[in-house]
């Protein structure tokens, strides 16, 4: 499978939970926080319930405290791809 | 030792007026098509009814849920949430509320609910049956309960008073309302209040064409007949009213740009069960609400009818008001006519248009029904009616058993 991109995350945000009236999702948003995009824990969770059904990585709910940045998921998606596959 | 500060006397005045409605968006467009009869029950569009016994609905017209909701509460929220907070920023413009900049914990949010989120639900069933679990959104943990609408409202709003739902299906309107009077009291100053429902679609319908109340007259003109002796069932609607209720030394003191009416009683009870030998609760209840008030049964102008819709039902509350107001002692009237019974919207939509009543000296009909004119009740029919209103009895049953009244009257000096 592709690498998970931050293009692929603005997607999923995008439909899965909405965005902020006041946010550019289409900025530079990698290192800005989750919270300041407008993105509460439920929306994390909906978000990584599409990263599981669209792409099969599994991500446990409790990753939604580690994970603070769209740049922090991303790289945690592509490391537990990798993981899988190794 | 804490002691706790003891209530305090108040008068619930409504200052802000928010309609989501079949009759139209905004007080002022339902309020025209109210005093004009025109009906807002259709063929139900919102989905394929064809082979349904039910094909007739109340339906909000032109309600397009991107115009009043942001898009990150568009995925977590059913429509019957979209139409309240649409009916919030109405209500709140209206009332000119956040002008006064109140501590956000002074204001509370308590709305009526009665079926949640019916369509958001459905919808999530649908994945979860079609394919799998892991396809269920998370938001449908809180797009369906009761307490969502309420929810939403104080998070949209930062309104962080003591808030909650009641659930006593057409009742809660006023339910409602007399909690609001209760958090006012126990120092709020400030309410949002009313209901709002969405009942239009597959797995709604059949739920409440199970319940065997719904009229299955296809023909929108005159499926919904409440008092007709031919009468054969009520018509669904969707949608309802907030409004936003304060302290009336409160509302003026903050310059409130108007109040509407006082919420000057309330009473809420539950009919006995069948066989029990007992009386109905409606006859009780409007006493208590008339008592509550401190007011006569020869002050009220008019009496906002619960209009059930079945023979039965109607005889039941024919007999309660002729027991109060004696034979065509007050004029009567059911604007529901016009919107379908809109259930957790339903008695909000009802004072909403008490209030506009008593405001504009005017009782708006009954929609296609005639009484003849020795029937006990005078049902407002035909054209509105002028009247200088006092004081407005809402009365409100819910299935299974809610009783609730309600009595709206003049501001002091109005």
């Amino acid at each position: 499978m592709s690498q998970f991109t931050l293009d692929d995350l603005r997607d999923i945000m995008r439909r899965s939970a909405g965005v902020d009236e006041s946010v550019d999702l289409d900025a530079d948003i990698q290192a800005t926080s989750f919270t300041d995009l407008g993105y509460d824990s439920l929306a994390l969770l909906e978000v990584f319930a599409q990263i599981r059904t669209g792409r099969g990585v599994e991500i446990p709910d409790d990753a939604v405290g580690e994970v603070e940045t769209p740049a922090d998921l991303v790289g945690y998606v592509n490391r537990r791809a990798q993981a899988r596959v190794s | 030792m804490t002691t706790l500060a003891p209530p305090r006397t108040v008068r619930p005045a409504v200052t802000g007026i928010g309609v989501v409605a079949p009759t139209g968006i905004g007080a002022d467009r339902h309020w025209a098509a109210t005093l004009a009869g025109r009906r807002g029950i259709d063929r139900i569009t919102r989905f394929d009814s064809a082979g349904y016994p039910v094909t007739v609905a109340g339906e909000v017209r032109d309600f397009v849920s991107t115009e009043h909701v942001p898009s990150r509460l568009l995925v977590a929220t059913d429509l019957w949430t979209h139409f309240a907070l649409a009916a919030t920023v109405l209500a709140l413009r209206d009332s000119d509320l956040e002008r006064a900049a109140l501590d956000p914990y002074d204001i509370a949010v308590i709305t009526a609910s009665s079926s949640g989120g019916n369509a958001f639900g459905q919808k999530e069933i649908e994945s979860l049956w079609a394919r799998g679990p892991e396809h269920v959104t998370v938001y449908q943990s809180i797009a369906w309960f009761y307490a969502a609408t309420t929810g939403q409202i104080s998070i949209r709003h930062g309104m962080k008073g003591p808030c909650g739902v009641v659930v006593s299906e057409q009742a809660g309107g006023l339910d409602a309302l007399y909690l609001a009077r209760r958090a006012l009291r126990d120092g709020s100053r400030a309410v949002v209040s009313g209901g709002t429902e969405a009942p239009i679609g597959p797995y709604a319908l059949t739920c409440q064409i199970a319940g065997g109340l719904l009229s299955d007259d296809g023909d929108p003109a005159t499926a919904y007949r409440p008092f007709a002796p031919d009468a054969r069932g009520h018509v669904p609607g969707e949608g309802g009213a907030i409004l936003v209720v304060e302290d009336l030394d409160d509302a003026v003191r903050r310059g409130a740009p108007r109040v509407y009416g006082l919420v000057a009683g309330c009473a809420s009870g539950f009919d006995p069960p069948p066989g029990s030998g007992r009386p109905p609760a409606l006859a009780r209840v409007i006493r208590a609400a008339l008592a509550d008030a401190g007011c006569t049964p020869g002050e009220i102008g008019v009496v906002f009818a619960d209009a059930a819709g079945t023979p039965e039902a109607d005889a039941r509350e024919v007999e309660a008001l002729a027991a109060v107001f004696g034979p065509r002692g007050v004029p009567v009237t059911a604007p529901k006519t016009t919107t379908g019974r809109l259930y957790a919207g339903g008695a909000a939509l009802d004072v909403a248009t008490a209030l506009l009543a008593i405001r504009d000296g005017v009782i708006p009909p009954t929609a296609g029904v005639r009484l003849p004119p020795d029937h006990p009740l005078d049902l407002v029919t035909g054209a509105p009616r002028e009247a200088r209103l006092r004081a407005a009895l809402v009365v409100s049953r819910g299935h299974g058993g809610f009783t609730s009244a309600a009595v709206i009257a003049a501001a002091p000096g109005g």
